[in-house]
């Protein structure tokens, strides 16, 4: 298939192409879409969306190398246009940046955990399953998650979320720092509830001698 | 800059998700690399978020499910060509 644009309306040729790359790309235009709308349903329509916007613009895709890349920015800009509620879009309230951000790697390293093993920050993330992952996600508020979705899962540099969200570059940051502390902060109490971080040693001080009370 | 001056763990650890990003100009980047290859505790917290961001990487891709594979099939379907009906 040569890489070549199409200048009008693309050929039965260009719709077997068009049709495979799709095919194949399937699975990751559904995960990016899952994370960005957290709902099956929706995910499925922004991914229908989006195949569709991009037969669309076919004619102005000049090189097909770079059909994937390109195929993924038409999925976040219909997310953007399409499954994108109001309540992310909203202006929010600065955050308080003096909140010291939530870090798992630091609550794996308090003295109470030292005894736990040679690393274990390293056996917290081997006993971490996919979907504790996809529930911390699917958990953060929206501006967050979107942050969060676009720059960890899909890898995407800070400017071009920007551009994409029109925010400004440092709100990106904001959200992001924002978003991963509380996602760790999710991942941590999955932890202790799940059971990854074993017996007593999980315990706040502060906690265990409340329950000890509550129970007299 | 002395913004990205590098005196301490507390300095490399503000850098740090930036670092992981790729998103620092070249020579804070150097610095931060410079610390990570010489404080274990620095790099040993690198290393776990690298690993962490690693894990939700791959949340990118999600099998599907054969009704989704079918609409989109059907839809390109849909798609009018030059020369067609
Ligand atoms: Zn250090």
């Amino acid at each position: 298939m040569p890489a070549q644009t199409v200048h009008s309306m693309p050929s039965e040729v260009d719709r077997a192409w068009f049709g495979e790359r799709v095919d194949t790309l399937l699975p990751e235009l559904y995960g990016r879409a899952l994370r960005l709308c957290r709902h099956r349903a929706n995910a499925e329509d922004l991914v229908a969306e989006a195949v569709a916007r991009a037969w669309e613009s076919l004619p102005s895709l000049e090189d097909r190398d770079a059909f994937r890349a390109w195929v993924f920015r038409i999925l976040n800009n219909a997310f953007v246009s399409s499954c994108r509620t109001a309540r992310a879009k909203a202006d929010h309230e600065p955050l308080d940046t003096t909140d010291r951000a939530f870090s798992l790697f630091e609550r794996l390293h308090q003295p109470i955990l030292l005894w736990w093993g040679s690393s274990p920050e390293t056996d917290f993330l081997n006993r971490l399953l996919r979907e504790d992952l996809e529930r911390a996600i699917h958990g953060l508020p929206e501006p967050f998650r979107e942050v969060v979705a676009l720059v960890d899962v899909q890898g995407l540099p800070y400017q071009e979320v920007a551009d994409l969200l029109d925010v400004p570059l440092g709100t990106v940051r904001s959200r992001l720092s924002r978003g991963r502390s509380l996602l760790q902060e999710a991942l941590w109490e999955h932890g202790i509830e799940a059971g990854l971080v074993e017996g007593d040693r999980k315990a706040d001080p502060n906690t265990s001698e409340k329950k000890a009370h509550d129970q007299e | 800059m002395t913004k990205n001056e590098i005196r301490s763990c507390e300095d490399a650890l503000r850098l740090l998700a930036a670092y992981i990003d790729r998103e620092l100009p070249g020579p804070t980047d150097a610095k931060v690399e410079h610390h990570l290859e010489t404080c274990r505790s620095c790099y040993s917290r690198a290393e776990f978020e690298k690993r962490l961001k690693a894990s939700l990487a791959e949340l990118g891709s999600e099998p599907v499910r054969p009704a989704l594979a079918e609409r989109v099939n059907t839809l390109i379907r849909t798609f009018s060509v030059a020369g067609g009906d």
